[in-house]
């Protein structure tokens, strides 16, 4: 229990320190970095709790595409780094303050019952041989499986309207029309002319 | 012992340094849509803190959708930057002021 509490401590460490670099870091490669960083801790704190299939899922899906897709975009884009630098001196009294109040009141709040009940509440540890897994995907495909078609509406739409937005017609191309040759009628480009055959002189 | 509170706490502190973060990165677009992620972590937390100590596993369906749903959310929102960046040769929100009337 006690080494339980040691890597749950260290996970936590990292994670928040992880966070803070994402919100302070000037060259935005390096806050998505840190972005990883953070994912990665919490991954490792999931798995601590037993959430094992959330865990792998959040660090094939977030790590493997979506910080990477983030991490294209900011390579593409061509950013000034100085007017960052600038605005975080500006803002920073102001986002510390709202951020040590509202740190303040919830963790008031998450401490305030167990301090008048009996202790922190407990995980209860799964028997031999529980899998994750497999009871995620008895309820999720039972129970959810409607939730779990919508998920997968919304992902397609999100590739339609990722590819729509960004795509874009260059004019002067010179590609095929498909369209326009399967619509091709032979009397439109075929033209027969009667004439009298040629006499052999 | 570490337990439901701990979990709780360290999401919390979570999600005030995103706040914090958007606060403070008020200018650059990317970094307000990875402030966005890191709430959406500290919202994750919670949910799987909650499931274990209820052992219900409808919170992990939960986190599971969530994933879903900010995976494409990501997508869109960067290709919106995309164009927006393509348009407009910068990303900084406060130059975005076109709707403003």
């Amino acid at each position: 229990m006690l080494f339980h509490a040691i890597l749950f401590y260290f996970f936590s460490v990292i994670l928040i320190g992880a966070a803070c670099g994402v919100i302070f870091s000037k060259n935005p490669v390096h806050a998505i970095m840190f972005l990883v960083l953070a994912f990665f801790q919490s991954a490792m704190l999931w798995l601590l709790v037993e959430a094992e299939f959330l865990a792998i899922v959040l660090v094939l899906v977030y790590v493997g595409a979506v910080m990477v897709l983030f991490l294209f975009v900011v390579m593409m884009l061509d950013i000034n780094v100085e007017a960052i630098q600038r605005s975080l001196t500006r803002f920073a009294p102001f986002a510390i303050a709202v951020a040590l109040l509202m740190a303040i009141e919830l963790v008031q709040l998450i401490w305030l019952r167990s301090r008048t009940d009996a202790g922190p509440g407990v995980f209860e540890s799964y028997p031999e041989g529980y899998s994750n897994t497999k009871a995620l995907g008895s309820v999720l495909y039972t129970e959810h499986v409607y939730a779990f078609e919508i998920a997968a509406v919304v992902l397609l739409l999100a590739i339609v309207a990722a590819i729509s937005l960004t795509m874009r017609k260059r004019p002067g191309l010179k590609v095929q029309n498909i369209g326009q040759q399967v619509a091709v009628r032979a009397k439109d480009r075929l033209r027969v002319v009667k004439m009298e055959s040629e006499k052999k002189q | 012992m570490i337990g439901l509170q701990h979990y709780l706490t360290l999401s919390a502190m979570l999600f005030v340094l995103s706040i914090a973060g958007i606060v403070v990165n008020r200018r650059n677009l990317i970094l307000l849509l990875m402030c966005i992620e890191l709430m959406l972590l500290a919202v994750n937390f919670n949910f799987i803190a909650f499931s274990r100590y209820l052992g219900d596993d409808t919170g992990q369906v939960f986190v599971f959708f969530i994933l879903t749903v900010a995976a494409a959310e990501a997508a869109i929102g960067l290709a919106i930057l995309v164009v927006l960046f393509r348009n407009r040769r910068s990303i900084n929100v406060q130059e975005l002021n076109t709707m403003k009337g």
